[in-house]
């Protein structure tokens, strides 16, 4: 079985490497700054003991006054895994970095985001719609996007 | 061998490509809101006329039809597995001289549909249903044909696949049990059974 590893003890050593990134951390999560995103995810995927080489899963959810990402990493070798969050304010133009540089997985994962929420992932190779056509009015897994009746 | 493209990855230019299908989905939305009428008709009318001649011609030719109605393959969701279990040996559709899946609507005379149909899917639904030939009939599987079940009122499921073509047979479940389809099945065949030469076959 995958052992969840501890957010809050995770935190506490990231705080060292990352001073003032970690938004939140509890027995679920660890929530941490959107600009900080690429260099945190980059330590936690090449620190050896870490080793987190694998993103199972990647999603948003809205929650109106903002934006939260979801991303569910896993690491093979060591057999656990960690759930990244980080926030997104901005309604009108809602920009995360991107981690495809990192994780190859979440380049169609990211397209389907920007496709359903309207979230851009800055530095994505191929930012466009991928479910969706182009010129589809609005992003329909908004909770602004009507009752599409 | 490659293919000159002026140093592009593709010879197209795949958005405009997007914006395009969008465009024709969009006028197939919009040409689609009012839902064809059931062709139930059927249902009220006697069994045969009592002219022998016809009569016998009729019987003829509707029990060669119903005694081999072969289905077209359309599978869009979950109630394609349980139409899949229906063909296999335990419920075996074979029983009522259906086994033969089409992979072409053109071989075709029963539209089948199974599973929640997309806004994005309906207008190939429709090619498929116009390349059948007649005499045809249409089956809706599962709650998604009748309304578009869980998902009605979504940004991109049809609610209820009577707005894209005529449907004569609508099975109720999320997925219906393989003994539904079948028992659908068996109306299709008595609707056959009622039909006449002299009607239009198929669509009364």
């Amino acid at each position: 079985m995958t052992a969840a590893l501890s957010a809050p003890d995770l935190a506490a050593r990231l705080e060292k490497e990352f001073p003032g990134a970690i938004v939140e951390s509890n027995a679920d999560s660890l929530v941490v700054d959107s600009v900080k995103l690429p260099d945190i995810a980059s330590f936690l995927k090449n620190t050896p003991e870490l080793d987190f080489d694998y993103l199972t899963n990647l999603t948003a959810v809205d929650y109106k006054e903002h934006f939260e990402l979801v991303y569910h990493l896993l690491s093979i070798s060591r057999n656990h895994s960690l759930t990244l969050k980080t926030r997104c304010y901005d309604r009108e133009n809602p920009t995360v970095p991107s981690l495809v540089a990192l994780w190859n997985a979440a380049d169609l994962q990211e397209r389907e985001v920007y496709d359903l929420f309207g979230i851009v992932f800055s530095g994505h190779p191929n930012m466009k719609r991928i479910f969706l056509w182009e010129g589809f009015p609005g992003y329909p897994l908004r909770k602004d996007f009507g009752d599409g009746v | 061998m490659e293919i000159e493209s002026g140093g592009r990855k593709y010879s197209y230019s795949d958005t405009l490509l997007d914006s395009e299908e969008g465009q024709v989905i969009e006028a197939f939305r919009a040409a689609n809101q009012q839902p064809y009428p059931d062709p139930a008709g059927w249902l009220d009318a006697e069994a045969l006329p009592a002219n022998v001649l016809l009569t016998t011609v009729d019987r003829v030719i509707n029990w060669s039809r119903y005694r081999a109605l072969w289905p077209v393959a359309f599978g869009l969701a979950c109630c394609a597995i349980e139409m899949m279990c229906t063909a296999a040996s335990r419920f075996d559709i074979a029983r009522f001289g259906m086994e033969v899946f089409r992979a072409s609507p053109r071989q075709a005379d029963l539209l089948i549909i199974a599973g929640t149909l997309s806004w994005k899917m309906a207008p190939w639904l429709r090619r498929v249903y116009d390349q059948m030939p007649e005499p045809k009939w249409v089956l809706a599987m599962g709650a998604c044909g009748t309304s578009g079940g869980i998902f009605k009122g979504s940004y991109s499921v049809v609610p209820g696949f009577n707005l894209v073509l005529p449907v004569d047979v609508y099975v109720p479940g999320c997925p219906p049990r393989p003994e539904a389809l079948l028992d659908a099945c068996i109306k299709i065949h008595e609707k056959i059974q009622k039909d006449r030469i002299v009607r239009k076959g198929g669509s009364q």
